[in-house]
C-alpha cells in the first residue's frame, strides 16, 4: 500500500489523448445529428406511415432497445465483412451508434408524437397549411420541446457509451487511454484523468443542450 | 484449431447466458442498496445530504461505465489490492446501477405528496416508520414499471463485463468467434440471445406502467 500517484506521465502524453477526444467528439456529434434524422423519420413514420411501414419501424426500434450496443458493434465491424461489406473502425464505429441512437431517439419522438392532440391538427388543416406545414410546426416542433429533455439525456448517455467503440480498436478518447497506460504503466491515473474528461464533456454537452433549448423553444411559444 | 459453429456452441452461449444473469442479480442488490441510498440522501431534509447525493448521480451519470470498469479492473491493483474481474464487475455495477435506479426512485418519493408525510409524522410515526408503512408501500407501486425497465439496461450492460475478461455471453461469443471464425453467425446468435432476455421484460415493463396509467 506505499504507492504514490504521479499524473505527469499521463499529462505527457495529452498529445495522445487530445486526438482520442477529437474522435470522440467526432462521433457523438455525427450520432447526435443522424440519430435525430433517424428519430424524426422514423418516429413520423411509426405513427402516421403506412401500415407496410410502421411494422418493421417497430421491428428494428425492439431489436435495437433490446440488445447491447457492444454485439452491435461486433457484429457490424467483425461480422459483416464475411458477408463482404468492410468498414474501418471509425465508420463501423459511427454506423453502430446510428443505428443505435436512431432507434432510442424514434421510441422517444414516438411518445411526443401521440401527444400532440388531433385537434391541433385539425386547426392547422382548417388554417389551410400544407402537410408539410402541419408536420413542421404543428406535430415536430412542439414535439422536439416536449420530449427535449429525455432526447438530451439519451444524447449524453450517447456520448459516454461512445467509449465502447475502443473495443473494435476505433481511436477515440478510451482507446488512447489503454494505449497512454500500455506505454506509461500508470493504469489509475491513466482512467482516472479519462473518467474525468468524460465527466468535463458530459457537463459541456449538457451546458450546450440547455443553451440550444433557450435559442430555440423557450422563446417561441407554440403550444405550452 | 478452427472448427465449425455447430449446435454444441450454441449451447455454450446459452450455458454462458447464467453468469450474465448471475451478474445482473448481483449489480441489482448492490445498485438497489446503494440506490435506496441515494434515493433517501436525494429526498433529505438536510440539504448537505442532497447535494452528496446530486455529486455522486451526477459523477456516476457523467462517466462511462467502461472507465469504471477498468479503474477497479486494473487501477485498484497497483495498490497491492488483487482484484478479480468478479469484484471489479460487482463494484461497478453496483456504482452505476445505485446511480440510476436512485434517481428512479428519488422520483417515484417525490411523487407521493408530502401531506402523507405530515399524517404519518401527527399519528406519531418516526422518520423510519414513516417511509416503511406510508411512503414506500405507495412510492413501490409507481417504481416496480420504470425498475423493470432498466433491469433491461443493465442486462445489456453487463455485456461491457466481457472487456475485462468477465466471461458472460459477449465474452463466451469472443471466445467462440475466436475458434470457429463465424463471428456473423456468433454474434447473431448473441444479440438473439440477449433478445430473449430483454424483450419480454421490455413488455412486462410497458404492461405494467399502462395498468398503472389506468389505476390512477
Amino acid at each position: 500500500m506505499n504507492y504514490t500517484l504521479q499524473f505527469r506521465d499521463v499529462f505527457a502524453a495529452s498529445d495522445l489523448l487530445l486526438d482520442g477526444l477529437a474522435l470522440t467528439l467526432e462521433l457523438s456529434v455525427v450520432t447526435m445529428l443522424s440519430g435525430l434524422v433517424i428519430g424524426i423519420t422514423g418516429a413520423a413514420a411509426r405513427v402516421y406511415g403506412p401500415n407496410w411501414l410502421k411494422r418493421p419501424v417497430g421491428v428494428y426500434v425492439e431489436v435495437i432497445r433490446n440488445t447491447p450496443l457492444i454485439v452491435q458493434l461486433f457484429l457490424i465491424f467483425f461480422g459483416l465483412p464475411s458477408a463482404g461489406l468492410k468498414f474501418d473502425a471509425a465508420t463501423a464505429a459511427m454506423i453502430a451508434l446510428s443505428i443505435n441512437l436512431g432507434a432510442y431517439s424514434i421510441e422517444i419522438l414516438r411518445a411526443g408524437l401521440e401527444a400532440i392532440p388531433k385537434s391541433q391538427i385539425e386547426a392547422g388543416q382548417s388554417l389551410g397549411m400544407t402537410g408539410l406545414q402541419i408536420f413542421r410546426y404543428v406535430i415536430i416542433f412542439p414535439a422536439l420541446k416536449l420530449m427535449y429533455p429525455a432526447l438530451a439525456s439519451q444524447f449524453v448517455l450517447l456520448m459516454l457509451a461512445t467509449s465502447v467503440v475502443s473495443q473494435i480498436s476505433a481511436q477515440d478518447l478510451f482507446h488512447m487511454a489503454s494505449i497512454v497506460q500500455s506505454r506509461t504503466f500508470r493504469d489509475f491515473e491513466c482512467y482516472i484523468v479519462v473518467a474525468a474528461a468524460y465527466l468535463a464533456l458530459a457537463l459541456v454537452f449538457r451546458l450546450l443542450f440547455a443553451l440550444l433549448y433557450q435559442l430555440v423553444f423557450a422563446r417561441r411559444t407554440s403550444s405550452r | 484449431m478452427i472448427r465449425e459453429f455447430s449446435f454444441n456452441d450454441v449451447l455454450y452461449l446459452i450455458a454462458a447466458m447464467r453468469w450474465t444473469l448471475a451478474l445482473t442479480a448481483i449489480a441489482f442488490i448492490g445498485g438497489g442498496i446503494v440506490g435506496l441510498a441515494v434515493a433517501l440522501l436525494r429526498t433529505s431534509a438536510l440539504a448537505p445530504l442532497r447535494w452528496i447525493g446530486s455529486i455522486y448521480v451526477h459523477v456516476v451519470q457523467g462517466t462511462p461505465l467502461l472507465a469504471w470498469l477498468f479503474v477497479f479492473f486494473f487501477g485498484l491493483s497497483i495498490f497491492g489490492i488483487e482484484v478479480s474481474p468478479w469484484i471489479a464487475a460487482a463494484a461497478s455495477y453496483s456504482i452505476y446501477a445505485g446511480a440510476f435506479l436512485g434517481e428512479i426512485w428519488r422520483g417515484c418519493l417525490q411523487a407521493i405528496s408530502k401531506t402523507q408525510w405530515e399524517a404519518g409524522a401527527s399519528l406519531g410515526l418516526g422518520l423510519g416508520a414513516q417511509l416503511r408503512y406510508i411512503i414506500i408501500p405507495q412510492a413501490m407501486r409507481l417504481a416496480i414499471p420504470p425498475t423493470v425497465g432498466f433491469l433491461v439496461q443493465l442486462i445489456k450492460n453487463t455485456s461491457l463485463a466481457a472487456v475485462i475478461g468477465f466471461v458472460e455471453l459477449t465474452r463466451e461469443g469472443q471466445l467462440t468467434t475466436a475458434v470457429t471464425f463465424r463471428p456473423f453467425t456468433v454474434y447473431l446468435t448473441v444479440a438473439a440471445l440477449y433478445f430473449a432476455l430483454c424483450f419480454p421484460l421490455t413488455q412486462i415493463s410497458r404492461r405494467l406502467e399502462r395498468r398503472l396509467h389506468v389505476a390512477r
